[in-house]
């Protein structure tokens, strides 16, 4: 297993080489560059301010030489100047870092936890009505949009209820701290994590139902429900834990696509999180900033890839193996 | 015996008065703290770098100009840290005099040297529109601590110059900022100023706190202990927020125009659609002369003459919006003129002028294509764009829409030329020479954004604009600029569609909201909270 996690981390360094310079690229092709950005939020400035602030903010020069310096400065642990926001980038990722990891580590926890649960529920006993309401629940919960389910919950419990913040991360200049404060942030993440968790526990609600059920009818099953296994014990053991494989890789999968839908909690709920730096700096052309976000997104997806692998080498010793032998 | 109507009326008016009358008393109590909708987090926050209103919402109430706009005042300005202000006639010279006990929030005295510093070194080099209306700044003599002389290398109208007071004139503190890289200045964020409010804390993404300033020079002001400006860059946060009780106001149309009829009726609720004169914009729609079709004065007016200017203020602007007759707008007294050509809405007539043009319908009912680039800036410009795509069609000249974003829409206009047709909104900015004349002006070099790009030339218009540049007689000058309109007009160097400004939604509890034309980027010292509890 040492070797396959060794080959993983190599795979990893080269993504994010190529990652960095995609994103580079795609950006340089957007029509438009920081300047061009400012000017329009300044509204206006003369021709000779704007060639001065060309060459302050070293877009005079050619996009390679421009990779090049950026690459140099990475190396010795350099993240840059973000010109958007006139402050290092490194500054601006460790502030939004935690706050996303907060939000997508509830949103994952609470999508895996009901989803198994829930999934665990229907797929037990697969075609009675307790699987037939989860089923079309969980199908008409995945086809609503994240904002749409944003804007609902706001309405009916902070507008309407006023039980639950409808915005932010925490309560604004309160100078609360410890427990205190771990509650209102708490209090905060309810609606976003919701949004953001629903839809994505109805995938492992799916999952593991449509796992078990196609594990019910497997020759195992029948071998061990004729040693006179039965009930609890063989839907848990023996159907949800073969049926668990799939969801584990799903989990790894789906943190990609989580970090792409916090973009729009994050907006809809105004909390500074990755995902609304990240349309900041696109909106602003702001490269050094961008570059910074889909790096660090980067190595969140790939820890989490190789995080899922190594679970389901635990939960399945055959994968390493198999692995191993290529 | 009849009752007599007007004693009924003094009767209930007094007892209304009685019965107001510990609201108001509360009112002047000072304290509390407000909490307001900010829609954008600018890279710097300093009014002396950046004239802008995204700058200004939050700066103005930490760092003041030399004067600020006002509605009773003579040539409607008030005075802030200026207190009276005098041009030479030779137009050389401005002598300004400056207030007595301003102390900076670190507690240093406010003196002539901070102006002069601020004029030269910041305002004439750095500042966005400082570098043009203060372009002939030659020296600031400081005779004593409260006199300031601007001395000017070329005659500068100070008609203009006073125009510029509320926007262009941030005073910086020279001894926070002298020796010291302007632009890489801490101070750009952590604000030093003179203004009712400190700077206190910015959490990037989350808010601006700033409180009170206990040292202020006026002691009746401010009223309010803290102002809190939360970042909320989704606007449907800003009306959720405003419901939810989160915020007390937000302002620069952060509640969108199609919720406003809801939220006025949420109870403690008022929308104020004034205070913002000073920042009228308008819905233009930029022409590109360098195509032949458009090159066609007769197919110009054409497209002015395809505009339903009523339908769009009611329809897209909600009745939010008056109707435009040329680059100045109404509001400005000084320089306006309705005496120029006007075109009315008549298709009709827009097809005889095309067909009068030689430009004949083909057999698909289509004329010519046009590319159109609705700029992104607010909801109302592309919904125009919608509007005027259908306008157009009906008058057989097809335009294909192209959305890009701010900065991508900003090259294609500005600098690449590639357009056709857009629709873009200018800020016209107290004087003519400020912002607005240069959408006009021929020979200006590519890539300068919200100037003419257009390929507009016309030795007339630039005349005029080089006369207005150096006259010193405000009267004449005024004349000028009224000539100026109806030439641009006539000629439909582009079409000024409709003019418009912001909404301000905030919760009645907020006192002495939008009292001047420039409220939410003025300094709120008299903005009050009427019950803020303990």
């Amino acid at each position: 297993m040492t070797g396959l996690l060794l080959r993983r981390f190599a795979g990893a360094v080269v993504v994010l080489a190529l990652v960095v310079v995609g994103a580079f690229f795609l950006l340089e092709a957007a029509p438009g560059d920081a300047i061009d950005a400012y000017v329009a939020g300044i509204g206006g400035a003369d021709a000779g301010r704007i060639a001065q602030l060309r060459t302050e903010w070293g877009l005079d020069r050619g996009p390679v030489p421009r990779l090049g310096a950026y690459a140099v400065a990475l190396l010795h642990g350099d993240l840059g100047w973000s010109t958007g926001f006139q402050r290092p980038v490194r500054d601006l990722l460790l502030e939004r870092l935690p706050v996303t990891f907060a939000m997508m580590g509830s949103a994952l926890a609470m999508a895996l936890l009901l989803g198994v649960v829930l999934g665990f529920a229907a797929g037990a006993r697969p075609d009675v009505w307790l699987d037939r309401i989860l089923s079309v629940g969980s199908l008409a919960l995945y086809a609503m949009p994240g904002f749409w389910l944003s804007l609902v919950l706001i309405a009916v419990f902070s507008v309407s209820l006023r039980w639950l913040p409808a915005s932010g991360f925490e309560t604004i200049a309160s100078d609360k701290t410890g427990l205190a404060r771990g509650l209102d942030i708490a209090r905060h993440l309810v609606l976003p994590v919701s949004s953001l968790g629903l839809v994505y526990m109805t995938l492992f609600l799916r999952l593991l139902r449509d796992g078990m059920e196609e594990i019910w009818s497997a020759d195992f099953i029948r071998a061990a429900r004729a040693r006179g296994i039965s009930g609890l014990r063989l839907s848990l053991r023996h159907v949800a834990c073969n049926a668990l494989a799939p969801v584990i890789t799903m989990l790894g999968l789906q943190s990609a696509s989580l970090l792409g839908g916090s973009v729009v909690i994050e907006s809809v709920f105004a909390i500074p999180g990755f995902g609304r730096l990240a349309a900041e700096a696109v909106a602003r052309r702001d490269t050094p900033l961008l570059l910074g976000v889909v790096l660090c997104s980067a190595v969140v997806v790939l820890a989490m890839n190789l995080l899922a692998d190594a679970a389901q080498a635990w939960l399945d010793p055959r994968i390493g193996t198999a692995g191993g032998s290529q | 015996m009849p009752i007599d109507r007007r004693a009924l009326l003094l009767g209930s008016a007094s007892a209304a008065l009685v019965l107001a009358l510990p609201r108001a008393a509360r009112a002047a109590a000072q304290g509390g703290r407000l909490i307001v909708a900010a829609d954008s987090e600018p890279s710097n926050l300093n009014p002396a770098i950046t004239a802008s209103n995204g700058v200004f919402f939050v700066a103005s109430k930490v760092i003041e100009p030399l004067a600020e706009a006002d509605y009773n005042a003579p040539d409607g300005l008030a005075p802030r840290l200026a207190t009276a202000w005098e041009g030479s006639p030779d137009g050389k010279s401005i002598t300004f005099t400056l207030r007595e006990g301003v102390t900076w929030h670190d507690g240093q005295k406010f003196t002539s040297a901070d102006v002069a510093f601020s004029a030269l070194e910041v305002w004439r080099k750095l500042q966005n529109l400082g570098r043009v209306v203060f372009k002939d700044l030659a020296a600031v003599d400081t005779p004593d601590a409260r006199t300031a002389i601007f001395r000017f290398s070329a005659p500068t109208p100070f008609q203009l110059i006073r125009n510029a007071l509320p926007a262009l004139t941030a005073v910086l503190p020279r001894h926070v900022f002298e020796g010291t890289d302007i632009m890489k200045n801490p101070a750009n964020e952590r604000l030093v100023g003179t203004g009712p409010f400190k700077y206190a804390e910015h959490k990037p993404g989350e808010y601006y706190l700033l409180r009170r300033n206990e040292a202020y020079w006026d002691p009746t002001e401010p009223k309010i202990n803290e102002l809190l400006f939360r970042v909320l860059s989704d606007r449907a946060s800003a009306s959720d927020a405003l419901e939810a009780g989160e915020i007390q106001l937000a302002a620069f149309s952060a509640v969108p125009l199609a919720d406003l009829d809801r939220i006025s009726k949420v109870q403690g609720m008022k929308v104020y659609a004034n205070g913002y004169e000073a920042l009228t914009y308008q819905l233009i729609v930029e022409i590109n002369h360098t195509r032949k079709e458009l090159a066609d004065l007769r197919v110009r007016q054409a497209l002015a003459h395809a505009i339903d200017r009523d339908f769009v203020i009611k329809t897209i602007f909600l009745g939010y919006a008056k109707s435009a007759t040329g680059p100045v707008p109404q509001y400005d007294k000084t320089f306006y003129t309705p005496d120029v050509t006007q075109y009315a809405f008549d298709p009709a007539k827009a097809e005889a002028l095309l067909d009068e043009a030689g430009y004949r319908k083909g057999t698909d009912g289509t004329r010519f294509r046009l590319k159109l680039l609705p700029a992104p800036f607010f909801n109302e410009t592309r919904q125009f764009g919608d509007y005027l795509r259908q306008a157009l069609g009906k008058i057989g000249i097809d335009a294909e829409i192209v959305a890009n974003d701010t900065p991508a829409h900003l090259k294609a206009v500005y600098t690449d030329h590639a357009f056709d047709i857009t629709v873009g909104t200018p800020v016209y900015r107290s004087d003519p020479a400020i912002s607005t004349t240069i959408l006009f002006q021929s020979g200006l070099p590519a890539g300068v954004p919200f100037s003419n790009q257009y390929g507009y030339a016309n030795p007339k218009v630039d005349a005029v604009i080089a006369q207005a540049a150096v006259e010193l007689d405000a009267g004449k000058r005024a004349e000028l600029y009224r000539q100026f309109q109806k030439l641009v007009v006539e000629d439909i160097a582009l079409i000024n569609v409709a003019e418009f400004s912001f909404i301000t939604v905030a919760s009645e509890n907020v006192l002495n909201v939008s009292s001047n034309p420039r409220w939410a980027v003025s300094s709120w010292g008299d903005t009050a909270l009427q019950d803020f509890g303990p």
